[in-house]
């Protein structure tokens, strides 16, 4: 199927998401779309998916002008969208699953209809159980059924919104394959990113966004990484700031060696937190951490790469102590009261802030019961107010006054609510996680470059993420974690981001 | 913008504020009123007459505002702790049940406690009643907290729970001696509350209903324990990661909660029917959920509506004398200004955002 929009613009209230924006896609073409967060590839998504209408401009479909009114539309109209975040009932088997929202006849035959997905898969090269669960399959298997759910709506249009965020790098291997045979066999797909290498290995053609605008159309084979990169941040900004992390990391390395060849200083680093034969349950009562030590030093910051759901939520909650032990022990030698403990949770809007609440308010969630800000048992406003000014300082807020709800502020400004309240008491001991996701290059690079200062200052630091790139720039040391289990802990100097990705994959398990 | 929209400007931006959030109860109340009044004109009365003599009954002579005052005074306390639990995301609809605690536990004091002056006894009696309460709203908050069971449900069944233990107390152990139906004995004469306007049945306990009031406007904008309660309202998970017990919370808020319907029963004991009756609450429990709602979340807005629902109860029989309504048409407006309110907050957000777009 042959897609193209012309000049498709959508507006909420007085925010461009997408302005005007053209571009193409030909029959048994891989287009990729790059941007970053904020950038409307969302948006342009949901209007292709119907779940928005645009403002102005036209969709044709082979040359037909088509309105797509609603995802129930969109899927008649031959446009299957699988979703970042799977759509699947995870207690339902995979041909149920698949099937979900089709039938409409009085009786179902079940052999027939796992005959025909059975068929299906083969057809193209996605092998599949029909009758497995959903909840037993490893995610790579569930993206197939999800692919399998949108072929099977004879979808001829598929977009796959960042379809490699939640695989390991085996299984995107894996994924790149599929998609090669979905494009040999004649279907249009277009691939939303933000990964540049990805893209540009898999992807005929790349349209860029920015700023809700299509800043360059590239065919994948004339275009390099960093000119991608150039196009979609803008140039000079993001250059700058990229070098300041790279100048504040090399620093780092060089005291790193310095401190080797000094020996023993860094060594002799007092030991923050002890964790020893760690088992953790899950809200399920199902063991999520099993069997994790590891020592983490003042002035050090231990990264923990792995695919999301491995058992990182449970490991960072139990240290920062808001989840019980179910089996081994978790000791801060360093110091003889309980230590201070700055926690980044991995979801800002959801943990780390209270959305309603004004910066000033969110700023003193931790402290709330101390001096300055409760005395006499009633709250001190102008405490409260001159610590918000102090932090929006600081940390560079932007925003107009301490008296603004954080649901208006960004992404980057409300994690950065997030730093300056974890991080106002000099904790001993830091637990980020995903500290920087869905934050832009710039707001990425002040996150990283606040916790590179507290490190200097002597904090120990628990990074953990699921970028590899960003734990391998900010760790001293990396752990794999992989079904609650440190499969490794390796030098970040040695370190490898094939060794790493293997490693996430489980390939030192057996 | 021209210089003649300044003034304009300057109006809207003071007043918006103020009118915002009591538009939409406004409305509803309106609504309700305009409802009401069909049927009581289906009913054969005049709508507008009959409503001027129920508001005036109410609220411009002196025993029907005295008798207004006596009616708000359980509605207000009990409505101040649905609306405290509601701070903290609780829906708490087991007022009822905690009036029927509350009115025993200053029962048991104004009975068996005997021989000590009133300024000991009336707050003794007071705090038996809050603490009953208190217990009362604490279990389902416990039961919430560290077993995880909605509180809706438990809330809700309690009170049949508290209203047939109390009925089976006044029908057995607690009945006064020769009495004709299950009530208990007066309680002393040391732990009744005062009559405040002379010759009415308007008791201290309204005042005392006031100062709570104005108590727990301080306890929820300045204390520490009011941001607690509203942080883990608004958002429990960012709440409990920042180290704030989401369970401890929810338990205190719920006993707070119940210790202010308790207070309603013991004030409706010591201030009014001086003895537990079987059924000594018609329904100020429930009523309190309506008033919670009505008033959004807010102490001015929970006085004013509990005035509200006091009048249209106080001035319900005047209607039936002069009017010839019968008295259930003041029900009938109660359930219509829930039904409208819930229909107005449901349409209030779309409604704002297209003001805001105006701007």
């Amino acid at each position: 199927m042959d897609l193209r929009l012309e000049n498709i613009s959508k507006h909420f209230h007085s925010f461009i998401a997408n302005d005007r924006i053209i571009f193409r896609v030909e029959t048994g073409k891989i287009m990729a779309i790059l941007g970053e967060n904020g950038a409307g590839k969302t948006t342009l998504m949901n209007i292709l998916s119907g779940l928005y209408q645009p403002d102005t401009g036209t969709i044709y479909l082979d040359d037909r002008p088509v309105k797509i009114t609603s995802p129930h539309q969109a899927i008649q109209l031959g446009i299957g969208m699988v979703h970042q975040h799977f759509m699947l009932v995870p207690n339902l088997t995979v041909t149920e699953n698949i099937i979900l929202g089709t039938e409409n006849s009085w009786r179902l035959n079940w052999s027939q209809k796992q005959q025909e997905i059975f068929a299906l898969a083969q057809s193209y090269g996605l092998e599949i159980e029909p009758n497995a669960r959903i909840e037993n399959l490893p995610v790579g298997q569930q993206q197939r059924v999800e692919i399998l759910k949108v072929l099977y709506r004879q979808a001829k249009l598929l977009i796959f919104d960042e379809p490699t965020a939640v695989l390991t790098p085996k299984e995107v291997a894996g994924f790149i394959h599929i998609l090669r045979q979905l494009a040999a066999a004649g279907k249009t797909i277009i691939f939303i990113s933000h990964k540049l290498e990805e893209v540009i290995k898999l992807c005929d053609n790349v349209t860029v966004l920015r700023r809700g605008k299509v800043v360059a159309t590239r065919s994948t084979q004339e275009v390099t990484s960093q000119q991608l990169s150039d196009l979609m941040v803008g140039q000079g900004v993001s250059l700058t700031v990229n070098k300041k992390v790279n100048q504040k990391v090399n620093q780092q390395v060089n005291q790193q060696v310095n401190q080797q060849v000094n020996q023993s200083v860094y060594t002799a680093e007092q030991v923050i937190l002890s964790v020893e034969k760690l088992q953790v349950l899950d809200d399920r009562n199902i063991p999520s951490v099993r069997n994790i030590s590891f020592e983490l030093r003042a002035g050090e910051i231990l990264g923990i790469a792995g695919v999301d759901g491995n058992g990182q939520r449970e490991l960072a909650d139990a240290i920062a102590g808001l989840r019980s032990i179910h089996q081994g022990k978790i000791s801060f030698p360093g110091s003889l009261v309980h230590p201070k403990i700055g926690y980044i949770p991995e979801d800002r809007q959801k943990m780390g802030l209270i959305l309603p609440f004004t910066i000033a308010e969110n700023l003193i969630l931790k402290s709330f019961k101390n001096s300055p800000f409760c005395c006499n048992l009633l709250l001190q406003p102008k405490a409260i107010k001159r610590n918000a000014q102090m932090s929006i300082e600081k940390f560079k807020i932007r925003v107009s006054g301490e008296n603004v709800k954080v649901s208006q502020l960004s992404g980057g400004n409300q994690q950065k609510v997030v730093l300056a309240r974890e991080l106002a008491e000099e904790p001993n001991l830091i637990i980020a996680m995903q500290p920087t996701r869905g934050l832009d290059v710039g707001a990425t690079a002040t996150v990283h470059e606040e916790l590179l200062a507290q490190r200097e200052r002597g904090a120990a630091i628990l990074y953990i993420s699921t970028e590899l790139e960003e734990v391998m720039t900010m760790s001293d040391r990396i752990a794999v974690i992989y079904r609650g289990e440190f499969v490794d802990i390796l030098d970040a100097n040695t370190a490898t981001l094939d060794k790493i990705g293997l490693l996430m994959g489980g390939a030192n398990m057996t | 913008m021209t210089i003649a929209n300044k003034p304009f400007q300057l109006i809207r931006r003071i007043i918006r504020p103020i009118i915002r959030p009591i538009i939409s109860p406004l409305i509803a109340v309106i609504c309700a009123l305009i409802l009401g009044g069909m049927l009581i004109f289906f009913a054969g009365a005049n709508p507008i007459s009959a409503y001027t003599a129920l508001f005036q009954e109410s609220l411009t002579t002196y025993f029907g505002f005295g008798n207004t005052l006596t009616k708000m005074t359980p509605l207000l306390f009990t409505s101040l702790g649905v609306l405290i639990a509601l701070g903290a995301g609780q829906f708490n609809l087991g007022g009822e049940g905690q009036i029927y605690f509350g009115a025993l536990g200053s029962t048991l004091v104004g009975l068996y406690v005997q021989g000590i002056p009133a300024i000991i006894h009336i707050p003794l009696a007071l705090i038996s009643g809050f603490i009953f309460g208190a217990f009362w709203g604490w279990i389902p908050g416990y039961l919430k907290a560290v077993k995880g069971v909605n509180e809706v449900i438990t809330t809700l069944l309690l009170n049949y729970i508290a209203i047939n233990l109390v009925s089976y107390l006044v029908q057995n152990p607690l009945k006064a001696p020769a009495a004709p139906s299950p009530y208990s004995p007066l309680i002393a004469k040391t732990a009744r509350l005062p009559i405040i306007l002379p010759d009415s049945l308007a008791h201290l306990g309204i005042l005392l209903a006031f100062i709570t009031a104005a108590v727990l406007w301080i306890l929820l904008m300045r204390s520490p324990l009011g941001y607690q309660i509203t942080a883990v309202g608004f958002n429990s998970t960012a709440a409990h990661y920042a180290g704030i017990s989401v369970k401890n919370t929810l338990m205190i808020v719920m006993a707070l909660a119940g210790g202010l319907a308790g207070l309603a029963g013991a004030s409706e004991v010591m201030g009014l029917k001086y003895r537990l009756f079987e059924q000594m609450s018609p329904g100020y429990g429930f009523d309190a959920i309506a008033i919670a709602f009505l008033s959004r979340g807010s102490i001015s807005g929970v006085v004013l509506a509990s005035l509200f629902f006091a009048a249209l109860r106080s001035g319900a029989n005047i209607i039936q004398r002069s009017a010839g309504v019968p008295i259930t048409i003041v029900y009938i407006i109660e359930g219509l200004t829930v039904l409208f309110i819930a229909i107005a907050l449901a349409l209030e957000k779309r409604w704002l955002n297209g003001l805001n777009n105006d701007n």
